[in-house]
Protein backbone atom coordinates (compact mmCIF):
# COMPACT_ATOMS: atom_id res chain seq x y z
CA UNK A 1 0.00 0.00 0.00
CA UNK A 2 2.84 2.36 0.87
CA UNK A 3 4.29 1.92 -2.62
CA UNK A 4 1.71 4.25 -4.13
CA UNK A 5 1.80 7.99 -3.67
CA UNK A 6 -0.34 8.89 -0.64
CA UNK A 7 -3.61 10.75 -1.22
CA UNK A 8 -2.87 12.76 1.90
CA UNK A 9 0.58 13.30 3.42
CA UNK A 10 0.94 15.43 6.52
CA UNK A 11 4.45 16.42 7.58
CA UNK A 12 5.44 18.37 10.70
CA UNK A 13 2.02 20.01 10.89
CA UNK A 14 1.72 22.73 13.52
CA UNK A 15 -1.50 24.69 13.97
CA UNK A 16 -2.70 27.53 16.12
CA UNK A 17 -6.01 29.02 17.23
CA UNK A 18 -5.13 32.59 18.13
CA UNK A 19 -2.21 32.31 20.56
CA UNK A 20 -2.98 28.71 21.37
CA UNK A 21 -0.52 26.25 19.78
CA UNK A 22 -2.66 23.12 19.28
CA UNK A 23 -0.75 20.81 16.90
CA UNK A 24 2.93 20.09 17.50
CA UNK A 25 4.34 18.36 14.44
CA UNK A 26 1.66 15.90 13.33
CA UNK A 27 2.89 13.35 10.74
CA UNK A 28 0.91 10.69 8.89
CA UNK A 29 -0.13 9.46 5.47
CA UNK A 30 -3.38 8.17 4.05
CA UNK A 31 -3.40 6.04 0.89
CA UNK A 32 -6.08 5.51 -1.73
CA UNK A 33 -9.16 3.60 -0.48
CA UNK A 34 -7.80 3.53 3.05
CA UNK A 35 -9.87 4.40 6.08
CA UNK A 36 -7.69 5.90 8.80
CA UNK A 37 -9.04 6.92 12.19
CA UNK A 38 -7.68 9.62 14.44
CA UNK A 39 -8.37 8.62 18.01
CA UNK A 40 -7.58 10.43 21.22
CA UNK A 41 -8.99 12.17 24.24
CA UNK A 42 -10.95 15.43 24.06
CA UNK A 43 -8.65 18.34 23.32
CA UNK A 44 -5.87 16.11 21.95
CA UNK A 45 -5.98 17.86 18.56
CA UNK A 46 -7.94 15.43 16.35
CA UNK A 47 -10.51 17.93 15.09
CA UNK A 48 -7.81 20.57 14.69
CA UNK A 49 -5.86 18.13 12.52
CA UNK A 50 -8.83 17.77 10.15
CA UNK A 51 -9.50 21.49 10.13
CA UNK A 52 -5.88 22.39 9.50
CA UNK A 53 -5.72 20.01 6.51
CA UNK A 54 -8.31 22.33 4.95
CA UNK A 55 -6.63 25.50 6.21
CA UNK A 56 -9.47 26.27 8.61
CA UNK A 57 -7.25 27.05 11.58
CA UNK A 58 -5.99 30.57 12.26
CA UNK A 59 -2.42 29.58 11.35
CA UNK A 60 -0.57 26.45 10.30
CA UNK A 61 2.96 25.46 9.31
CA UNK A 62 4.42 22.28 7.86
CA UNK A 63 3.46 20.38 4.72
CA UNK A 64 0.03 19.11 3.82
CA UNK A 65 0.15 17.30 0.48
CA UNK A 66 -3.29 16.50 -0.94
CA UNK A 67 -3.34 14.40 -4.13
CA UNK A 68 0.37 15.23 -4.47
CA UNK A 69 -0.08 19.01 -4.19
CA UNK A 70 1.50 20.89 -1.30
CA UNK A 71 -1.45 22.93 -0.08
CA UNK A 72 0.17 24.59 2.92
CA UNK A 73 -0.31 28.08 1.49
CA UNK A 74 -3.54 27.48 -0.38
CA UNK A 75 -6.88 29.03 0.56
CA UNK A 76 -9.52 26.61 1.85
CA UNK A 77 -11.74 26.63 -1.24
CA UNK A 78 -8.81 25.69 -3.48
CA UNK A 79 -7.88 22.72 -1.29
CA UNK A 80 -11.51 21.55 -1.29
CA UNK A 81 -11.58 21.69 -5.09
CA UNK A 82 -8.82 19.09 -5.26
CA UNK A 83 -11.49 16.62 -4.14
CA UNK A 84 -11.65 16.96 -0.36
CA UNK A 85 -15.03 16.64 1.35
CA UNK A 86 -15.41 17.83 4.93
CA UNK A 87 -18.07 16.75 7.40
CA UNK A 88 -17.65 18.98 10.47
CA UNK A 89 -18.27 17.86 14.03
CA UNK A 90 -21.24 20.21 14.41
CA UNK A 91 -22.55 18.87 11.06
CA UNK A 92 -22.82 22.34 9.57
CA UNK A 93 -26.39 22.03 8.36
CA UNK A 94 -27.64 25.43 7.26
CA UNK A 95 -30.85 26.17 9.11
CA UNK A 96 -31.94 28.75 6.53
CA UNK A 97 -31.93 26.11 3.76
CA UNK A 98 -34.10 23.07 3.16
CA UNK A 99 -32.70 19.54 3.28
CA UNK A 100 -32.41 19.42 -0.52
CA UNK A 101 -30.92 22.94 -0.72
CA UNK A 102 -28.29 21.81 1.78
CA UNK A 103 -27.65 18.73 -0.34
CA UNK A 104 -27.29 20.76 -3.53
CA UNK A 105 -25.22 23.54 -1.96
CA UNK A 106 -21.59 22.46 -2.53
CA UNK A 107 -20.50 22.79 -6.14
CA UNK A 108 -19.73 19.58 -8.02
CA UNK A 109 -16.03 19.16 -8.81
CA UNK A 110 -14.98 19.36 -12.43
CA UNK A 111 -13.87 16.08 -14.04
CA UNK A 112 -14.75 14.03 -10.97
CA UNK A 113 -15.55 10.35 -11.49
CA UNK A 114 -16.83 9.96 -7.94
CA UNK A 115 -19.75 12.44 -7.89
CA UNK A 116 -22.93 10.69 -6.75
CA UNK A 117 -26.30 11.67 -8.10
CA UNK A 118 -28.97 12.88 -5.71
CA UNK A 119 -30.87 9.63 -6.42
CA UNK A 120 -27.86 7.55 -5.35
CA UNK A 121 -27.59 9.57 -2.13
CA UNK A 122 -31.29 9.10 -1.43
CA UNK A 123 -30.78 5.38 -2.03
CA UNK A 124 -28.05 5.26 0.63
CA UNK A 125 -30.02 7.50 3.02
CA UNK A 126 -33.74 7.05 2.27
CA UNK A 127 -34.69 9.28 5.23
CA UNK A 128 -33.29 12.26 3.36
CA UNK A 129 -35.68 11.73 0.45
CA UNK A 130 -38.66 11.81 2.79
CA UNK A 131 -37.37 14.97 4.47
CA UNK A 132 -36.10 16.73 1.35
CA UNK A 133 -38.46 19.71 1.69
CA UNK A 134 -37.94 20.16 5.44
CA UNK A 135 -35.86 23.08 6.72
CA UNK A 136 -32.39 22.09 7.92
CA UNK A 137 -33.21 23.00 11.50
CA UNK A 138 -36.19 20.61 11.60
CA UNK A 139 -34.09 17.50 10.87
CA UNK A 140 -33.17 15.09 13.64
CA UNK A 141 -29.51 14.67 14.63
CA UNK A 142 -29.25 11.47 12.62
CA UNK A 143 -30.84 13.00 9.55
CA UNK A 144 -28.52 15.97 9.82
CA UNK A 145 -25.53 13.65 9.94
CA UNK A 146 -26.73 11.72 6.90
CA UNK A 147 -27.27 15.00 5.10
CA UNK A 148 -23.79 16.25 6.03
CA UNK A 149 -22.29 13.06 4.60
CA UNK A 150 -24.55 12.94 1.55
CA UNK A 151 -23.77 16.57 0.79
CA UNK A 152 -20.06 15.93 0.24
CA UNK A 153 -20.69 12.73 -1.73
CA UNK A 154 -22.60 14.71 -4.35
CA UNK A 155 -19.57 16.94 -4.98
CA UNK A 156 -17.41 14.10 -6.23
CA UNK A 157 -14.85 14.51 -3.45
CA UNK A 158 -12.86 11.30 -3.05
CA UNK A 159 -10.97 12.18 0.14
CA UNK A 160 -13.51 12.44 2.96
CA UNK A 161 -12.64 14.12 6.25
CA UNK A 162 -15.29 13.00 8.73
CA UNK A 163 -15.34 14.52 12.19
CA UNK A 164 -17.12 12.59 14.97
CA UNK A 165 -19.96 11.50 12.73
CA UNK A 166 -21.32 8.96 15.24
CA UNK A 167 -21.43 11.39 18.15
CA UNK A 168 -24.72 11.60 20.00
CA UNK A 169 -26.65 9.39 17.58
CA UNK A 170 -28.96 6.44 18.21
CA UNK A 171 -27.33 3.01 17.65
CA UNK A 172 -29.50 2.30 14.62
CA UNK A 173 -28.30 5.50 12.93
CA UNK A 174 -24.69 4.72 13.85
CA UNK A 175 -25.11 1.34 12.14
CA UNK A 176 -26.50 3.03 9.02
CA UNK A 177 -23.50 5.36 8.94
CA UNK A 178 -21.08 2.45 9.45
CA UNK A 179 -22.69 0.60 6.52
CA UNK A 180 -22.43 3.74 4.40
CA UNK A 181 -18.72 4.14 5.19
CA UNK A 182 -18.01 0.50 4.33
CA UNK A 183 -19.83 0.98 1.04
CA UNK A 184 -17.87 4.16 0.28
CA UNK A 185 -14.59 2.45 1.08
CA UNK A 186 -15.42 -0.39 -1.27
CA UNK A 187 -16.14 2.17 -3.97
CA UNK A 188 -12.64 3.60 -3.65
CA UNK A 189 -13.16 6.59 -1.36
CA UNK A 190 -10.31 7.52 0.97
CA UNK A 191 -11.53 8.33 4.45
CA UNK A 192 -9.94 10.11 7.38
CA UNK A 193 -12.17 9.62 10.37
CA UNK A 194 -11.96 11.50 13.65
CA UNK A 195 -13.64 9.42 16.32
CA UNK A 196 -13.97 9.03 20.03
CA UNK A 197 -16.21 6.01 19.62
CA UNK A 198 -13.60 3.26 19.35
CA UNK A 199 -16.24 0.55 18.77
CA UNK A 200 -17.50 2.47 15.73
CA UNK A 201 -14.07 3.27 14.32
CA UNK A 202 -12.22 -0.02 14.85
CA UNK A 203 -14.14 -2.27 12.41
CA UNK A 204 -14.03 0.42 9.70
CA UNK A 205 -10.38 1.44 9.96
CA UNK A 206 -7.31 0.06 8.24
CA UNK A 207 -5.16 2.02 10.67
CA UNK A 208 -5.74 3.98 13.82
CA UNK A 209 -3.58 6.90 14.88
CA UNK A 210 -3.72 7.99 18.47
CA UNK A 211 -3.18 11.69 18.99
CA UNK A 212 -2.11 13.21 22.26
CA UNK A 213 -0.99 16.78 22.95
CA UNK A 214 -1.03 17.59 19.24
CA UNK A 215 1.20 14.71 18.16
CA UNK A 216 0.70 11.19 16.81
CA UNK A 217 1.84 9.00 19.70
CA UNK A 218 0.80 5.59 18.39
CA UNK A 219 -0.05 3.97 15.08
CA UNK A 220 -2.01 0.73 15.15
CA UNK A 221 -2.70 -1.35 12.06
CA UNK A 222 -5.85 -3.40 12.08
CA UNK A 223 -3.81 -6.62 12.28
CA UNK A 224 -2.06 -5.36 15.43
CA UNK A 225 -5.25 -4.43 17.22
CA UNK A 226 -5.36 -7.42 19.57
CA UNK A 227 -1.75 -7.17 20.59
CA UNK A 228 -1.80 -3.39 21.11
CA UNK A 229 -5.17 -3.21 22.83
CA UNK A 230 -3.72 -2.63 26.34
CA UNK A 231 -1.66 0.27 25.02
CA UNK A 232 -4.72 1.68 23.23
CA UNK A 233 -6.83 1.45 26.36
CA UNK A 234 -4.10 3.18 28.30
CA UNK A 235 -4.03 6.03 25.76
CA UNK A 236 -7.78 6.41 25.37
CA UNK A 237 -8.82 5.68 28.95
CA UNK A 238 -9.82 8.55 31.19
CA UNK B 1 -65.94 66.21 -1.11
CA UNK B 2 -65.22 62.76 0.31
CA UNK B 3 -63.05 62.70 3.40
CA UNK B 4 -61.16 60.14 5.48
CA UNK B 5 -60.83 61.06 9.17
CA UNK B 6 -61.70 64.62 8.13
CA UNK B 7 -58.95 64.73 5.47
CA UNK B 8 -59.98 65.17 1.81
CA UNK B 9 -59.61 61.86 -0.05
CA UNK B 10 -57.38 63.42 -2.71
CA UNK B 11 -54.94 64.82 -0.16
CA UNK B 12 -54.93 61.52 1.73
CA UNK B 13 -54.29 59.45 -1.40
CA UNK B 14 -51.65 61.94 -2.56
CA UNK B 15 -49.70 61.58 0.68
CA UNK B 16 -50.07 57.81 0.52
CA UNK B 17 -48.56 57.71 -2.96
CA UNK B 18 -45.78 60.07 -1.89
CA UNK B 19 -45.15 57.84 1.12
CA UNK B 20 -45.12 54.77 -1.10
CA UNK B 21 -42.55 56.37 -3.42
CA UNK B 22 -40.33 57.25 -0.45
CA UNK B 23 -40.94 53.76 0.90
CA UNK B 24 -39.66 52.30 -2.39
CA UNK B 25 -36.37 54.16 -1.95
CA UNK B 26 -36.17 53.01 1.67
CA UNK B 27 -36.87 49.44 0.55
CA UNK B 28 -34.29 49.32 -2.21
CA UNK B 29 -31.60 51.04 -0.13
CA UNK B 30 -32.23 48.95 2.96
CA UNK B 31 -32.27 45.82 0.80
CA UNK B 32 -28.71 46.60 -0.33
CA UNK B 33 -27.67 47.31 3.24
CA UNK B 34 -29.27 44.08 4.47
CA UNK B 35 -27.53 42.00 1.81
CA UNK B 36 -24.17 43.57 2.68
CA UNK B 37 -24.67 43.21 6.42
CA UNK B 38 -25.94 39.67 6.06
CA UNK B 39 -22.84 38.36 4.30
CA UNK B 40 -20.07 40.80 5.22
CA UNK B 41 -21.17 41.76 8.74
CA UNK B 42 -20.34 45.31 7.74
CA UNK B 43 -22.62 48.18 8.68
CA UNK B 44 -22.09 50.10 5.48
CA UNK B 45 -22.38 53.77 6.30
CA UNK B 46 -21.19 54.64 2.78
CA UNK B 47 -24.45 53.32 1.30
CA UNK B 48 -26.01 56.77 1.13
CA UNK B 49 -22.89 58.11 -0.58
CA UNK B 50 -23.25 55.38 -3.22
CA UNK B 51 -26.87 56.39 -3.76
CA UNK B 52 -25.70 60.00 -4.20
CA UNK B 53 -22.94 58.87 -6.60
CA UNK B 54 -25.57 57.02 -8.63
CA UNK B 55 -27.64 60.16 -9.03
CA UNK B 56 -24.58 62.29 -9.87
CA UNK B 57 -23.18 59.79 -12.34
CA UNK B 58 -26.52 59.71 -14.19
CA UNK B 59 -26.46 63.53 -14.21
CA UNK B 60 -22.87 63.68 -15.51
CA UNK B 61 -23.53 61.04 -18.16
CA UNK B 62 -26.56 62.98 -19.38
CA UNK B 63 -25.14 66.49 -19.31
CA UNK B 64 -21.58 65.77 -20.49
CA UNK B 65 -22.00 62.72 -22.72
CA UNK B 66 -25.65 62.82 -23.66
CA UNK B 67 -26.26 59.33 -22.24
CA UNK B 68 -30.03 58.98 -21.78
CA UNK B 69 -31.75 58.06 -18.52
CA UNK B 70 -32.61 54.54 -19.68
CA UNK B 71 -28.99 53.71 -20.49
CA UNK B 72 -27.91 55.18 -17.15
CA UNK B 73 -30.27 52.82 -15.34
CA UNK B 74 -28.07 49.98 -16.59
CA UNK B 75 -24.64 51.65 -16.75
CA UNK B 76 -24.60 53.48 -13.41
CA UNK B 77 -25.29 50.54 -11.07
CA UNK B 78 -22.54 48.56 -12.81
CA UNK B 79 -20.05 51.45 -12.65
CA UNK B 80 -20.77 52.24 -8.99
CA UNK B 81 -20.82 48.49 -8.23
CA UNK B 82 -17.27 48.25 -9.64
CA UNK B 83 -16.25 51.18 -7.44
CA UNK B 84 -17.77 49.29 -4.50
CA UNK B 85 -15.69 46.22 -5.39
CA UNK B 86 -12.53 48.37 -5.42
CA UNK B 87 -13.41 49.87 -2.03
CA UNK B 88 -14.17 46.43 -0.60
CA UNK B 89 -10.83 45.03 -1.76
CA UNK B 90 -8.88 48.11 -0.70
CA UNK B 91 -10.46 48.79 2.70
CA UNK B 92 -13.21 46.53 3.96
CA UNK B 93 -11.72 43.07 3.44
CA UNK B 94 -9.27 43.76 6.28
CA UNK B 95 -12.04 44.50 8.75
CA UNK B 96 -14.27 41.41 8.59
CA UNK B 97 -12.66 39.71 11.58
CA UNK B 98 -12.93 42.82 13.73
CA UNK B 99 -15.86 44.25 15.65
CA UNK B 100 -18.72 45.85 13.64
CA UNK B 101 -17.67 49.26 14.85
CA UNK B 102 -14.52 49.22 12.68
CA UNK B 103 -16.50 48.59 9.51
CA UNK B 104 -18.98 51.26 10.51
CA UNK B 105 -16.23 53.82 11.17
CA UNK B 106 -14.35 52.94 7.98
CA UNK B 107 -17.45 53.27 5.80
CA UNK B 108 -18.44 56.46 7.61
CA UNK B 109 -15.00 57.84 6.76
CA UNK B 110 -15.35 56.72 3.14
CA UNK B 111 -18.77 58.38 2.91
CA UNK B 112 -17.35 61.63 4.27
CA UNK B 113 -14.47 61.55 1.77
CA UNK B 114 -16.76 60.78 -1.18
CA UNK B 115 -19.21 63.52 -0.18
CA UNK B 116 -16.34 65.98 0.29
CA UNK B 117 -14.92 65.19 -3.14
CA UNK B 118 -18.32 65.64 -4.76
CA UNK B 119 -18.84 68.90 -2.90
CA UNK B 120 -15.46 70.17 -4.13
CA UNK B 121 -16.35 69.21 -7.69
CA UNK B 122 -20.03 70.19 -7.92
CA UNK B 123 -20.63 72.58 -5.01
CA UNK B 124 -23.60 72.28 -2.68
CA UNK B 125 -26.34 73.69 -4.88
CA UNK B 126 -28.75 71.14 -6.30
CA UNK B 127 -28.62 69.95 -9.91
CA UNK B 128 -31.76 69.20 -11.86
CA UNK B 129 -32.19 66.00 -13.83
CA UNK B 130 -35.08 66.06 -16.30
CA UNK B 131 -37.79 63.43 -16.17
CA UNK B 132 -37.37 61.19 -19.24
CA UNK B 133 -39.80 62.17 -21.98
CA UNK B 134 -41.69 58.89 -21.98
CA UNK B 135 -42.52 59.33 -18.30
CA UNK B 136 -43.56 62.98 -18.21
CA UNK B 137 -47.09 64.04 -17.35
CA UNK B 138 -49.61 62.46 -15.03
CA UNK B 139 -51.65 59.28 -15.05
CA UNK B 140 -55.24 59.12 -13.91
CA UNK B 141 -55.70 56.27 -11.43
CA UNK B 142 -59.44 56.86 -11.25
CA UNK B 143 -59.43 58.36 -7.78
CA UNK B 144 -56.47 60.68 -8.29
CA UNK B 145 -53.89 61.94 -10.76
CA UNK B 146 -50.35 60.71 -10.13
CA UNK B 147 -47.16 61.85 -11.89
CA UNK B 148 -46.28 59.03 -14.30
CA UNK B 149 -42.65 59.07 -13.20
CA UNK B 150 -43.65 58.26 -9.61
CA UNK B 151 -45.66 55.27 -10.82
CA UNK B 152 -42.56 54.13 -12.73
CA UNK B 153 -40.41 54.52 -9.59
CA UNK B 154 -42.79 52.33 -7.58
CA UNK B 155 -42.95 49.69 -10.32
CA UNK B 156 -39.20 49.65 -10.98
CA UNK B 157 -38.35 49.50 -7.27
CA UNK B 158 -40.78 46.69 -6.57
CA UNK B 159 -39.47 44.79 -9.58
CA UNK B 160 -35.86 45.27 -8.43
CA UNK B 161 -36.76 44.09 -4.92
CA UNK B 162 -38.60 41.06 -6.33
CA UNK B 163 -35.67 40.13 -8.58
CA UNK B 164 -33.23 40.38 -5.66
CA UNK B 165 -35.56 38.32 -3.45
CA UNK B 166 -35.91 35.72 -6.21
CA UNK B 167 -32.14 35.58 -6.67
CA UNK B 168 -31.46 35.15 -2.97
CA UNK B 169 -34.33 32.87 -1.98
CA UNK B 170 -34.85 30.74 -5.08
CA UNK B 171 -31.49 30.12 -6.74
CA UNK B 172 -28.38 28.05 -6.02
CA UNK B 173 -26.34 31.24 -5.87
CA UNK B 174 -28.77 32.65 -3.32
CA UNK B 175 -28.60 29.45 -1.27
CA UNK B 176 -24.81 29.73 -1.26
CA UNK B 177 -25.09 33.36 -0.17
CA UNK B 178 -27.47 32.47 2.65
CA UNK B 179 -25.22 29.63 3.73
CA UNK B 180 -22.24 31.99 3.55
CA UNK B 181 -23.93 34.38 5.98
CA UNK B 182 -24.34 31.51 8.45
CA UNK B 183 -20.98 29.74 8.19
CA UNK B 184 -18.51 31.22 5.67
CA UNK B 185 -15.68 28.86 6.69
CA UNK B 186 -17.73 25.76 5.98
CA UNK B 187 -18.91 27.18 2.66
CA UNK B 188 -15.24 27.70 1.75
CA UNK B 189 -14.59 24.09 2.76
CA UNK B 190 -17.12 23.09 0.09
CA UNK B 191 -14.91 24.71 -2.54
CA UNK B 192 -16.74 28.04 -2.78
CA UNK B 193 -14.50 31.06 -3.20
CA UNK B 194 -16.01 33.04 -0.33
CA UNK B 195 -13.85 36.19 -0.72
CA UNK B 196 -15.02 36.43 -4.35
CA UNK B 197 -18.62 35.89 -3.25
CA UNK B 198 -18.27 38.60 -0.62
CA UNK B 199 -16.70 41.01 -3.10
CA UNK B 200 -19.46 40.48 -5.66
CA UNK B 201 -22.15 40.80 -2.98
CA UNK B 202 -20.75 44.12 -1.84
CA UNK B 203 -20.61 45.28 -5.47
CA UNK B 204 -24.23 44.19 -6.01
CA UNK B 205 -25.44 45.87 -2.81
CA UNK B 206 -23.71 49.09 -3.74
CA UNK B 207 -25.06 48.77 -7.29
CA UNK B 208 -28.59 48.63 -5.84
CA UNK B 209 -27.94 51.90 -4.02
CA UNK B 210 -26.75 53.46 -7.28
CA UNK B 211 -29.86 52.13 -9.05
CA UNK B 212 -31.97 53.90 -6.43
CA UNK B 213 -29.89 57.03 -7.03
CA UNK B 214 -30.67 56.99 -10.76
CA UNK B 215 -34.37 56.42 -10.04
CA UNK B 216 -34.35 59.33 -7.59
CA UNK B 217 -32.41 61.72 -9.85
CA UNK B 218 -35.47 63.26 -11.56
CA UNK B 219 -37.31 63.59 -8.22
CA UNK B 220 -34.68 65.39 -6.15
CA UNK B 221 -32.28 68.29 -6.41
CA UNK B 222 -29.05 66.33 -6.81
CA UNK B 223 -26.48 67.49 -4.26
CA UNK B 224 -23.64 65.81 -2.35
CA UNK B 225 -25.73 65.42 0.80
CA UNK B 226 -28.82 63.65 -0.54
CA UNK B 227 -27.47 60.33 0.60
CA UNK B 228 -26.52 61.51 4.06
CA UNK B 229 -30.06 62.47 4.98
CA UNK B 230 -31.40 59.13 3.76
CA UNK B 231 -28.74 56.96 5.39
CA UNK B 232 -29.98 57.42 8.95
CA UNK B 233 -33.60 56.68 8.03
CA UNK B 234 -32.58 53.64 6.00
CA UNK B 235 -30.56 52.30 8.91
CA UNK B 236 -33.63 52.65 11.09
CA UNK B 237 -35.57 50.68 8.45
CA UNK B 238 -32.96 47.90 8.49
CA UNK B 239 -33.00 47.74 12.29
CA UNK B 240 -36.82 47.62 12.38
CA UNK B 241 -36.94 44.95 9.68
CA UNK B 242 -34.23 42.87 11.34
CA UNK B 243 -30.53 43.20 10.50
CA UNK B 244 -29.73 41.10 7.46
CA UNK B 245 -33.36 40.16 6.68
CA UNK B 246 -34.15 40.56 2.98
CA UNK B 247 -37.93 40.36 3.28
CA UNK B 248 -37.81 42.50 6.43
CA UNK B 249 -35.99 45.30 4.62
CA UNK B 250 -38.43 45.45 1.73
CA UNK B 251 -41.64 45.16 3.75
CA UNK B 252 -40.45 47.57 6.44
CA UNK B 253 -39.13 50.07 3.90
CA UNK B 254 -42.44 50.24 2.06
CA UNK B 255 -44.50 50.26 5.26
CA UNK B 256 -42.46 53.02 6.91
CA UNK B 257 -42.67 55.18 3.79
CA UNK B 258 -46.45 54.92 4.01
CA UNK B 259 -46.43 55.53 7.78
CA UNK B 260 -44.33 58.65 7.19
CA UNK B 261 -46.75 59.81 4.48
CA UNK B 262 -49.81 59.31 6.69
CA UNK B 263 -48.10 61.09 9.60
CA UNK B 264 -47.54 64.07 7.30
CA UNK B 265 -51.31 64.37 6.94
CA UNK B 266 -52.26 64.19 10.58
CA UNK B 267 -49.26 65.59 12.41
CA UNK B 268 -46.64 66.92 9.98
CA UNK B 269 -44.25 67.94 12.78
CA UNK B 270 -43.75 64.25 13.65
CA UNK B 271 -43.21 63.00 10.09
CA UNK B 272 -39.43 63.22 10.30
CA UNK B 273 -39.27 61.38 13.62
CA UNK B 274 -42.03 58.78 13.32
CA UNK B 275 -39.63 56.22 11.82
CA UNK B 276 -37.35 56.51 14.84
CA UNK B 277 -40.30 56.30 17.21
CA UNK B 278 -41.29 53.04 15.53
CA UNK B 279 -37.68 51.87 15.81
CA UNK B 280 -37.64 52.49 19.57
CA UNK B 281 -40.93 50.63 20.01
CA UNK B 282 -39.77 47.68 17.89
CA UNK B 283 -36.44 47.44 19.71
CA UNK B 284 -38.26 47.42 23.04
CA UNK B 285 -40.71 44.73 21.99
CA UNK B 286 -38.63 42.70 19.48
CA UNK B 287 -34.93 43.53 19.82
CA UNK B 288 -34.02 41.41 16.75
CA UNK B 289 -36.41 43.42 14.57
CA UNK B 290 -39.74 42.43 13.02
CA UNK B 291 -38.25 39.79 10.71
CA UNK B 292 -34.91 39.18 12.45
CA UNK B 293 -33.81 35.75 13.70
CA UNK B 294 -32.28 37.16 16.85
CA UNK B 295 -28.65 36.06 16.60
Amino acid sequence: MALTEPILAVRDLNAWYGESHVLHGIEFEVHRSECVSLLGRNGAGRTTTLRSILGLTDRRTGRVCVFGEDTARWPTHRIARLGVGFCPEERGIFSALTCEENLMLPPVLKNSQMAMSVEEIYEIFPNLYERRRSPGMKLSGGEQQMLALGRILRTGASLLLLDEISEGLAPVIVQTLARAIKRLKSKGYTILLVEQNFRFAAPLSDRMLVIEHGQVVETINRSELGEKMPRLQELLGV
Amino acid sequence: METIFGVPLNAFAGQLVLGLVNGCFYAILSLGLAVIFGLLNVVNFAHGAMYMLGAYLAYVLLTMFGVPYWASLAIVPIAVGILGVVLERAFLQWLYKLDHIYGLLATFGLATIIEGLMRAQFGVSGQRFPVPEALTGATNLGFMMVPTYRIWVVAASLLACFVVWLLIERTRLGATLRAGTQNPKLVAAFGVNVPLLVMCTFGAGVGLAAFAGVLAAPLVQINPLIGQSLTITVFAVVVIGGMGSIVGSVVTGLALGVVEGVTKIFYPEASATVVFLVMVLVLLLRPAGLFGKGN
